[in-house]
């Protein structure tokens, strides 16, 4: 293996063996018990044939669809499960959190528990001992290091895992499986800086996420994995791009998570829009509904909201905001049609649109929510929530002739 | 060479430490009387089993000290069954952290076999206390019953590591140790003297010797409390039937830590 490598996976294949659940016979459960291997129809294949490697000092980002295997690929790097066949070389010393908190124990106090939880990772009572106090500073945690772990808030003791997690991982090689998603905004951002940190400091980090952002935040490479294959090995910006593309193709998506709900009156007959994939090229995104009072006579409010691919709410707003001195008024029996044009701000993925009518008192008639569905495949992506067009103006810094005026 | 060594056990070592600190500071977690029960638990059952086998079947009259040494195998048994039960269900009862994390497996069942020992020693307390009381006068031969005491350890590590794997696939297991273990209990001269079996049927007292927890309880016995607790050596002059335990609990170890150390890989999949 190459000096530069830190990690080298070679057509990793992993099956699982499914019990059979028929067999509930004490005999047939243990003539079975040992020879799970022969009963080829229940296999599973989890990871067929994945090859990578990863550099020293590399942010390597791993991305894929629930079920996809990646979890499964982080344990056997991990050497938690080891492979079908296939192999993995590490070079240096490997932390994997795959969960924080492994081992932590309620009944024990939180100090207790820092020691517990970094001699799982391997690390000495006194190699804690030397980092005790950043843990505690890190987690916030001052006063309660010496109460029982039952007694913390669940906020609480995630911080505490991931404090101990982070300021022991001083070793060579990282593995991160979703620990961005805890704790509270000021929380998070800590984590998001502490993983810049890991990042100046060279570190090799492979990272596992279903939070595009992330990945391309802090990537330098990544790979897709799909259906127990790599799909893509790119550079972050391009196997993001691949992996929203993979949601795309799941068109029953959206039908399946609508809800329809309120108190009735006024209905949706129908939302859709002008296009339901967006480039760059489009300035704005059109919608248009179709609203149908049943028994409802006068002004309402009409509106809208648009969530990310990951259910972040990004836009949305309503008639009564806009006032765009438009009252919007519905007849019993008649039908009205709404067009909303929605600027193009949005970053590369899958959005989802809810409607919504209500009384001008604020009354539900009708929310929908996941109405229609639209992608964004914006060259100019960001990795943040929302990516508007941006104008840049530049002047090239022209030398003056003549002495500067010092006043 | 040393620094190979101080590596490759450096983690293990770390674990075992912490595992131990920890599961002693769990273990009587929550309860008022806390480490004294360590000492009133043998302190009740040998009353209770004093009653019933002294004082109304009037079991050992014909050797010294016989409630003395019926409470040291006692303790003992004890001693044997906590490292076997709690053994047999450390791996699965550990799954949460198997499952994320790879470490070196066996230290789950040392650390409870150490935890364990802890517990013996704690419960030689009471014995030196009825030791004292009853006069038992300790010569050299005491020196002696560490190295049995070490032999039932070995002896109960070894079935660990055997039970622990099996568990992890058969949950079964842990019913049919149970039954296993009660029969090993009468089955190792622990609650009778081996003197009463001699008198009717010397062929079984022989056969008995030849449970290596019988030679453990009976040779601490005879080393500690007195020499009328008989070892295999008082029967016959065979040098087999001091061997054959022995040889049985080498056996037995490295059986349980070749087959531990070939399921261990698998343990995270199969709990």
């Amino acid at each position: 293996m190459n000096d530069e490598i830190a990690i080298s996976a070679k057509s990793i294949f992993k099956d699982f063996y499914l019990p059979h659940e028929k067999n509930d016979s004490i005999k047939s459960k243990i003539v079975n018990a040992y020879k799970k291997k022969d009963r080829g129809a229940d296999t599973q294949h989890a990871l067929k044939g994945i090859s990578f490697d990863i550099k020293k000092g590399e942010f390597f980002g791993v991305v894929g669809r629930n079920g996809s295997g990646k979890s499964t690929l982080l344990k056997i790097l991990a050497q938690i499960y080891r492979p079908t066949s296939g192999t993995v070389e590490v070079r240096g010393r490997l932390v994997p959190f795959i969960e924080l908190g492994v081992g932590f124990n309620p009944d024990l106090t939180g100090s207790d528990n820092v020691y517990l939880n970094g001699a799982l990772l391997g690390f000495s009572r006194r190699e804690v001992d030397a980092k005790y106090q950043r843990i505690v500073e890190f987690a916030e945690l001052e006063e309660f290091m010496s109460q029982k772990l039952k007694n913390y808030s669940s906020g609480m003791q995630v911080r505490l895992a991931f404090s101990v997690a982070t300021v022991l991982a001083e070793s060579d090689i990282l593995l991160v499986d979703e620990v961005l998603a805890v704790g509270d905004a000021d929380f998070q951002r800590k984590c998001l800086e502490y993983f810049k940190e890991l990042k100046k400091l060279k570190k090799t980090v492979v990272f596992v996420s279903h939070s595009m952002d992330a990945i391309r935040e802090f990537c330098d490479r990544a790979i897709l994995i799909d259906e127990g294959r790599v799909a893509i090995e790119d550079t972050a910006q391009n196997v993001a791009k691949e992996y929203s593309k993979l949601f795309i193709k799941d068109t029953n998506r959206t039908k399946q998570r609508q809800e329809r709900w309120g108190k009735g009156g006024a209905k949706y007959n129908k939302v859709s829009l002008a296009k339901t994939t967006i480039t760059n090229d489009d300035t704005v995104i059109t919608l248009y509904a179709e609203v149908e009072s049943v028994n409802v006579d006068g002004e309402v409010i009409v509106g809208f909201m648009i969530k990310n691919g990951a259910d972040a709410m990004v836009c949305g707003t309503n008639s009564a905001i806009v006032n765009q001195n438009i009252n919007v008024e519905i007849r019993k029996g008649c039908v009205a049609n709404i067009e909303w044009s929605i600027p193009n701000i949005f970053s590369d993925g899958k959005y989802t649109i809810d409607v919504a009518i209500a009384t001008s008192t604020g009354e539900t008639l009708e929310w929908w929510s996941n109405s229609t569905e639209f992608d964004v495949f914006n060259y100019q992506s960001t990795p943040y929530i929302v990516s508007p067009k941006f104008n840049l103006k530049y002047k090239a810094a022209s030398r003056r002739s003549g002495k500067r005026n010092r006043n | 060479m040393r620094d190979r060594f101080v590596k490759k056990y450096r983690y293990s070592w770390i674990l075992l430490k912490e595992l131990v600190r920890t599961g002693f500071k769990l273990r009587y977690q929550g309860s008022a009387l806390g480490y004294l029960w360590s000492l009133f638990k043998p302190l009740f059952m040998f009353i209770i089993l004093y009653f019933v086998f002294v004082h109304f079947l009037r079991i050992g009259g014909d050797v010294p000290n016989w409630p003395i040494s019926m409470l040291f195998g006692i303790v003992l048994w004890n001693f044997f069954s906590e490292v076997t039960s709690t053994g047999l269900s450390s791996v699965v009862g550990r799954s949460d952290v198997i499952r994320k994390i790879n470490f070196p497996k066996y230290i789950i069942v040392l650390s409870s076999s150490v935890l364990a020992l802890i517990n013996l020693l704690l419960n030689f307390i009471v014995l030196a206390v009825f030791m004292a009381i009853g006069h038992v006068s300790i010569g050299w031969s005491a020196l002696l019953s560490p190295l049995y005491i070490f032999e039932l350890f070995l002896f109960a590590m070894g079935i660990s590591f055997i039970l622990a794997p099996l568990y992890v696939r058969l949950r079964d297991i842990g019913y049919i140790w149970e039954i296993v273990s009660q029969a090993l209990f009468y089955g190792s001269a622990v609650i009778y003297p081996i003197s009463m079996v001699v008198s009717q049927n010397v062929v079984l007292a022989k056969l008995l010797l030849l449970n290596p927890i019988t030679q453990s309880v009976q040779g601490a016995r005879n080393a500690l409390i007195g020499s009328s607790n008989i070892v295999a050596s008082d029967l016959t002059s065979n040098i087999f039937y001091t061997l054959t335990p022995i040889l049985l609990v080498a056996i037995i170890f490295i059986i349980g830590a070749w087959l531990f150390k070939k399921r261990s890989p698998d343990f995270a999949e199969d709990i």
